[in-house]
């Protein structure tokens, strides 16, 4: 479904991206963490082609998002992406916030697209937060719409680039459920994240990233949280870090 | 020195005099607002295209007009501007209304290069998300800046343009140099007539003050309104 060949990417002299290859089947989740500045959300918005690569192939659902003549919108409009700061629009209700690409991208009429919105929104528990504006909602919440906002495009891929990471704590669990039940229900997702109880539960992979953008390790969840003499040095020195306390 | 003398101020001479000046000058002040504004997003659009020819041109235009005094682009427009282009806009019964449509066009295109750089600020000040999500929605650039990065760049900018806008409504005033009848020509006019000139600049100037103090008023208790929604 994701296929990225050798990509590479460069800051003026500064190389974000090394040489990385990864490939995400139908209906696997695929957890990618590492230390900040190791490339990981700019690995990401690769896909959707938000962060322009200078070398390598990448593919989505066969479509070639490196290539210049790609129509770059209608890739986008069937890969779902939900960032670290939720960027719901400020200026539009929570309900106009989950219609307004579906009625102006995809073309669906006015009432269909509220119909699939909502019920979007019923589904990650917020539908009585229709008429909100997003600005009173929590961090939680908003995060919980703006998954909801992706999925009413109906994606047939999920990229989600650090999405509890701006979270108080105690709102990173509402949003993890939400995650966990798509995953459970066959989703192909793609997660930037450190919350590696999320990982452990429900990844099929494991990525790890190192400074200078590249891809150190590309395990299963199981030989990931196996025998941790098993990994490499520097992601044995990572793991044990974050999983210290 | 003879004392002030107020008593030829009536309200037959308000509305022989002044009524029309003032409605010439807020009228100038309304649509040179809304199309300076209308030009001023082009402007700004064009500068943060990324297209090179587009952003040179945009950059030249606001450096020209924030460079040279409004007063004097009124002249030039008035003086090189042959006289046959205002036949295009006759009047009902045919008149010429030359000052009056070379005032209008002059403070269009010359308060768009103001007006474009606080549309360009409000547009640098959002947040790159906010791009990146209506890009990652499959929204070109043109429906992201239409729907999302506009309508909040406007309205975070609202009280610079109503900032803006009290002052154009006394730059209006300027158009005495091409001899168009607004407010000030009013009062110029009926203190002449009445041999009270300094009475008349006196009221020209709390009525000028009045307009402007309340106006500035408004965008105080807006400032605060809108620091509450954030």
């Amino acid at each position: 479904m994701i296929e990225m060949k050798s990509v590479s990417k460069w800051y003026g002299a500064t190389q974000v991206l090394n040489d990385c290859s990864v490939k995400i089947n139908k209906g696997e989740v695929v957890v990618v963490c590492g230390p900040s500045g190791s490339g990981k959300s700019t690995l990401i918005k690769t896909i959707n082609a938000l962060e322009p690569i200078q070398k390598g192939e990448i593919w989505v659902d066969g479509i070639a998002v490196h290539d210049r003549a790609t129509n770059l919108p209608k890739m986008r409009s069937r890969v779902g992406m939900v960032f670290q700061h939720f960027e719901l629009f400020p200026h539009l209700s929570v309900a106009d916030n989950l219609t307004i690409a579906q009625v102006k991208v995809l073309g669906r009429r006015k009432d269909e697209a509220k119909k699939r919105g909502l019920q979007m929104l019923e589904r990650v528990g917020l539908i009585e937060h229709q008429h909100k504006f997003p600005g009173q909602l929590s961090g939680g919440q908003q995060q919980r719409v703006a998954i909801a906002r992706a999925l009413s495009m109906d994606p047939i891929i999920m990229l989600f680039d650090e999405p509890t990471s701006a979270l108080d704590p105690e709102m990173v669990g509402e949003v993890l459920d939400v995650m966990v039940g798509l995953a459970s229900e066959g989703m192909t997702m793609m997660v930037v994240t450190h919350e590696m109880g999320f990982a452990r539960k429900v990844s099929n992979r494991v990525i790890f990233m190192d400074v200078g953008g590249r891809i150190l390790e590309d395990t299963t969840k199981d030989e990931f949280f196996g025998n941790i003499e098993d990994r490499q040095p520097r992601t044995r020195e990572f793991l044990n870090k974050i999983l210290q306390y | 020195m003879s004392t002030l003398d107020f008593s030829f101020y009536t309200w037959a001479n308000i509305s022989n005099y002044l009524i029309s000046g003032l409605y010439f000058s807020v009228s100038l002040t309304i649509a040179a607002t809304i199309g300076g504004i209308a030009l001023g997003t082009i402007i700004a659009l064009m500068r943060l295209s990324n297209i090179k020819p587009l952003e040179y041109v945009a950059t030249w235009y606001v450096n020209v007009f924030r460079s040279v005094p409004l007063v004097m682009v009124l002249l030039w427009f008035f003086l090189l501007v042959p006289s046959g282009f205002y036949d295009l806009f006759p009047g009902e019964t045919g008149q010429k209304y030359r000052a009056e449509i070379c005032a209008l066009i002059t403070f269009i295109v010359f308060e768009a290069a103001f007006f474009s750089e606080i549309v360009r600020a409000g547009i640098q000040s959002l947040p790159r998300g906010q791009m990146n999500a209506g890009q990652a929605l499959g929204m070109t650039y043109g429906q992201n800046m239409r729907y999302i990065i506009l309508p909040q760049a406007i309205r975070n900018m609202l009280p610079v343009f109503l900032t803006q806008t009290i002052v154009l409504f006394q730059d209006t005033s300027l158009v005495y140099a091409i001899g168009a009848y607004d407010i000030l020509k009013g009062f110029e006019i009926m203190g002449n007539t009445f041999g009270r000139r300094i009475e008349t600049y006196l009221l020209a100037a709390v009525v000028y003050f009045a307009i402007s103090f309340t106006l500035s008023m408004l965008v105080k208790s807006l400032n605060q309104k809108i620091r509450i929604v954030r």
